[in-house]
């Protein structure tokens, strides 16, 4: 047996090892030169597991030990809220640190228009529905070191003996609860060397349950096999093996449990409060899983092993992992064990009266002290020491509190059960945290109502009875219901019969709860400030939310760079002010903290300072009694944000309205300018065709009126004019007729005949009808002879021979006469046939070889000399013939020709016929 | 002395008529089919009236008619653009750059004689 002092000398240095381990992490996180130890993925992840409890360490065999795998649901949960639930806990993790979130009651209240009402009364809540849960820690401790000293253990398990170890272990706890959480007063600094101190506690936690499993296991029994096999045997363990024991609450449980993960307030505390990095809680969806089966592996054998082995002695379930131990007379392992359940007790003490003073402080105390004594404490410079003694006090009472609850109720009840009443109680958040998340409707009301109603279902069909089972009510108010009436049976409501108290206790509670949420809240009204929370809630992945956010902040009034300042180091000390001031006046770009701008953003920053040590609610309140803010402008500013929501979706309507309009307005104006440049091309074709008319009209009507004037002119003179008028009528109808072709192909209105034609057959028709200019003017023209077996072209016959006659006629004309020469030949050219003009004229300058096919271009000054009958020429031919080649598919283009390259080539290209074209690819 | 006039145009059966016109009126004809010739021939010898064509090769008949204006020693030969071009704004670019009067091509053959004999007596007077 292990000598009382060694016992305690062993727990307090280990308690003061933890706390030294704490003070250096503290240290290193301030430094500030080495990355703290809380910013890692497994401290985080460890630290989460401050969810098992002394309830796991000592509770979980005890439940085994009578309802067999109904142990289970309470760690199932948890698994799959990480598992499955990450994205709820992400978006509160971000809202967590957008808004730099203290506490769950900080969370609730804030996303409720940062309402006091609904602070306090998360608060309240928590506080009561905790502080069983608080003093069934200090029982498993109590009894754990109970049973080690005592020599008997009924003397350990009940009696005077247990309450006073558990007021000692009370005050061991405060007094290091108090030196680990209130060492520093903003609480959204992070507990550094509180969460390192937990990971170390978890280790210890598991290793410490590892080694009492793998002692009942390999030790007591021979392995798994054996210790099944003989647990087997007995038929009333062996029923324990199905789920025929489990209990048909095993959906509550895992409800409950799901909602713990995050309602606990010091789940809440570590998983949100206290997370440095968003990626951490990537890694703990899977860590913290597999830390949940690692402490669990060894619960059945412990429990069965308890029950084969204490089973007709009268040892409490809940000891038996130090049982076996201290049967076996191990006490190095003892101590090991009794440390380990220390470590699950002391981290879940330590970090909930953390999490509920501060709640405690920034929700309740210090709202009303701000109230009730304005002007005192607006007197004082430094508020920061007051705030921490309040959350000592905080600290001190909740523990007083909780050991009390132990003394009244503790002894009726087994871990398990007060653990449970706990759960259910903090359930009673999760409506409005999830509503709240994920739905802009509820109001602070409909909060206020929900909450109220699920916590009073839970008082009545919980924990009254827990105080009438216990002595203090009268036993008839379980048996026969209030005032004697049936229906109001705290464990049969309404005449609910057939499940167990809790789930009993579940059903009604979230039955009133979220129906009064959304009873009320779909015949509220937000006030602008809960609308506006509630879309930086929703919208927590929205960047639009920043945005709401500045402007959803108190008007700036009469507020003074200097008034701010003092208030924020009112509530955060002057060093962290001046800290803050200095790297927002960085960030302004002003060169010192006295040229900082009052502006909305310097409102926010010192609301946000001040809220990360007294809360949003409280930090709101301040800072509208400090500057004095003018409601009817705060009004004015709410007034433009009323419908939050609609603004925003607005905003992003008109955002892409305003692009689409933009895009549209450049399609517009680029189509304006080719409507404006085609306006220009017609004016100007315009412009030209009326130019071109007017010359031939203009020798028509001169040679005319001269005619006419002298009728004495001799026969010879007068016949040479006459024919000019003859010649030059021609070319204006055929610059008329060319005019209305063009503008006939150029408006799509060309009635196009292409067919499958005989190239040769059109050659030779254009030929025949340009042979007698040849004849007169003495021109030689050559047609080549056809290739053998010319393929059809995919043609309009009509437009071939005006293209054939264009190209022929111009070559003619160009020629020197006599001695001109106009060769025309057919060739192929892979699915196209080519068709050549060559003539043995001066040839095409080259910088006019491109733009002779553009309308009305002529090469003026080829003429000089060779006394060629330009004037007959139109400037269209080539252009329409370039139109009509491009229409069949084909291109046209000049080369200059002969060796001293003054000739010309015409060429243009004709699609063969489908089929033929076929074939010629396939030859070639 | 008989009065000279420079025809300018390139359009032969234009050129033609112009000719047989002026003739007809008892001037002295020359004739120019670009821009060049044009100045060269003015330069060469001034006549006192130009029949100037907008639309000639080389150099066109505003460019005929600044380098005439810019010539103080051609202060005295009269410039009639006749010309195809009948928009307003060309009539006024043409009076703009000194010419003394502007005709639209197809022109009445008489009334084209009668302002060539006005201004060619306007220079008289």
């Amino acid at each position: 047996m292990l000598p009382t002092w060694i016992v305690l000398a062993t727990s307090l240095t280990y308690l003061l090892a933890l706390f030294a381990v704490a003070h250096y992490a503290d240290r290193v996180a301030k430094s500030g030169t080495r990355p703290s130890l809380i910013s890692n993925p497994y401290i985080y992840s460890l630290s989460i597991a401050v969810y098992c409890t002394s309830w796991t360490y000592y509770g979980s065999v005890g439940r085994a030990a009578t309802s067999g795998v109904g142990f289970l649901p309470i760690y199932l949960g948890p698994t799959i809220a990480f598992a499955a639930g990450w994205f709820v806990l992400r978006k509160i993790l971000r809202i967590c640190k957008s808004q730099r979130i203290t506490s769950i009651a900080d969370f609730i209240a804030s996303r409720y228009g940062k309402s006091q009402l609904i602070a306090g009364i998360v608060t309240v809540i928590t506080v009561i529905v905790i502080i069983p849960y608080i003093a069934l820690q200090l029982k498993a401790v109590a009894v754990s070191f109970g049973v080690v000293l005592a020599k008997d253990m009924q003397w350990a398990a009940s009696g005077f003996g247990a309450y006073n170890i558990a007021l000692l272990v009370t005050s061991v706890l405060a007094a290091f609860a108090i030196l680990f959480g209130t060492r520093h007063i903003e609480a959204t600094e992070h507990h550094a060397g509180m969460v390192v101190a937990i990971a170390v506690e978890s280790v210890v936690k598991l290793a410490a349950f590892l080694a009492v499993g793998a002692f009942v296991t390999y030790g007591v029994f021979d392995g798994f096999g054996d210790l099944f096999a003989r647990a087997a045997a007995d038929p009333e363990l062996a029923k324990l093996m199905t789920m025929e024991k489990a209990g048909l609450n095993w959906f509550a449980l895992i409800l409950l449990s799901v909602t713990a993960i995050v309602c606990l307030p010091r789940q809440f505390q570590v998983t949100f409060v206290e997370n440095t990095d968003e990626n951490h809680l990537t890694r703990a969806t899977w860590l913290f899983p597999l830390y949940l089966v690692l402490i669990n592996i060894f619960v059945l054998p412990i429990a069965f092993g308890g029950r084969l082995v204490f089973g007709a002695q009268a040892v409490d379930a809940d000891t038996y992992v130090l049982a076996f131990p201290l049967m076996a007379d191990q006490p190095m392992l003892t101590l090991f064990v009794l440390l380990g359940g220390l470590s699950a007790a002391a981290a879940m003490v330590i970090v909930e009266t953390i999490a509920l003073s501060t709640m405690v402080c920034n929700d309740l105390v210090m709202p009303s002290l701000l109230r009730l004594f304005e002007h005192r404490l607006a007197g004082r410079k430094d508020l920061t020491s007051l705030l921490l003694n309040i959350r000592r006090s905080a600290i001190l009472v909740i523990l007083i509190l909780s050991y009390l609850y132990l003394t009244a109720v503790g002894e009726t009840y087994h871990l398990v059960t007060i653990g449970l009443v706990s759960f259910c109680g903090a359930a009673q958040l999760a409506p409005a945290i999830l509503f709240g998340i994920y739905w802009r409707g509820g109001t602070r009301n409909a909060a206020f109502a929900g909450l109220s109603a699920g916590f009073a279902v839970w008082v009545y069909t919980l924990l009254l009875p827990s105080f009438a089972k216990s002595g203090f009510l009268p036993q008839s108010f379980i048996d026969d219901g209030l005032f004697g009436l049936a229906l109001l049976k705290p464990y049969a409501l309404f005449g609910l019969t057939g499940l167990d108290t809790t789930s009993h206790a579940l059903f009604w509670s979230m039955v009133f709860n979220i129906g009064a949420f959304l009873l009320v809240a779909l015949n509220d009204r937000q006030s602008r400030i809960e609308h506006i929370q509630a879309t930086v809630f929703v919208e927590a992945f929205s960047d639009q939310q920043l945005k709401m956010e500045g402007a959803a902040h108190i008007d700036r009034g009469g507020a003074s760079v200097e008034s701010l300042r003092q208030l924020a180091a009112k509530f955060v000390g002057e060093t962290r002010t001046a800290d803050a001031f200095r790297v927002y006046a960085a960030r302004q770009g002003a060169s010192s903290e006295r040229d900082v701008r009052v502006d909305t953003g310097l409102m926010r920053m010192v609301e946000r300072l001040i809220a990360g040590s007294i809360g949003a609610s409280s930090a709101r309140a301040a800072m509208a009694s400090a500057v004095k803010a003018e409601k009817v402008s705060l009004e004015e500013i709410m007034e433009i944000l009323d419908e939050t929501s609609h603004v925003l979706e607005y905003s992003r309507q008109l955002e892409q309205k305003s692009q689409e309009l933009e895009v549209a307005s450049r399609e517009l104006k680029a189509a304006n300018e080719q409507l404006r440049e085609a306006d220009r091309l017609k004016d100007e074709f315009m412009s030209t065709v009326s130019h071109e008319l007017r010359t031939p009209l203009t020798s028509i009507r001169s040679f005319s009126e001269i005619l006419q004037d002298d009728p004495e002119m001799p026969e010879e003179q007068r016949n040479a004019f006459l024919g000019i008028i003859v010649s030059e009528s021609e070319r204006l109808t055929r610059l008329i007729n060319q005019v209305l072709d063009l503008a006939k192909i150029e408006a799509g209105r060309m009635q196009w005949h292409i067919k499958d034609i005989d190239i040769a057959a059109n050659v030779h028709e254009a030929t025949q009808a340009l042979l007698p200019i040849f004849q007169r003017d003495g021109v030689e023209l050559e047609v080549a002879p056809m290739p053998a077996g010319l393929p059809q072209v995919r043609a309009d016959a009509d437009r071939l021979i005006q293209v054939l006659i264009n190209l022929i006629s111009n070559a003619e004309k160009f020629c020197p006469k006599p001695g001109g020469k106009v060769k025309v030949s057919v060739r192929l050219a892979g699915d196209m046939a080519r068709v050549s003009v060559i003539d043995n004229g001066p040839g095409i300058p080259e910088a006019d070889r491109e733009a002779i096919f553009d309308k009305f271009y002529q090469v003026k000054d080829r003429h000089k000399g060779d006394g060629n009958p330009l004037g007959t020429g139109t400037g269209l031919g080539l252009t329409i013939s370039e139109r009509i080649v491009s229409q069949f598919g084909g291109r046209i283009w000049v080369e200059p020709r002969g060796d001293d390259r003054s000739g010309s080539e015409f060429t243009f290209t004709v699609p063969l016929a489908v089929a033929e074209a076929r074939a010629a690819t396939e030859m070639a | 002395m008989a009065k000279s006039v420079l025809v300018v145009d390139d359009e032969p059966n234009i050129m033609l008529s112009l000719e047989y016109l002026m003739k007809r009126a008892g001037y002295d004809v020359r004739l120019a089919r670009d821009g060049e010739e044009a100045l060269a021939s003015v330069i060469a010898s001034p006549p006192d009236l130009v029949l100037l064509d907008i639309n000639i090769p080389k150099r066109n008949g505003y460019e005929v008619c600044q380098a005439i204006r810019a010539n103080p020693e051609l202060k005295n030969v009269r410039i009639l653009m006749v010309t195809a071009k009948g928009r307003e704004v060309e009539i006024e670019k043409g009076l703009a750059l000194g010419a003394d009067g502007y005709a639209t091509k197809p022109f009445s053959t008489k009334e084209l004689a009668e302002r060539v004999a006005k201004l060619l007596n306007g220079a008289d007077a």
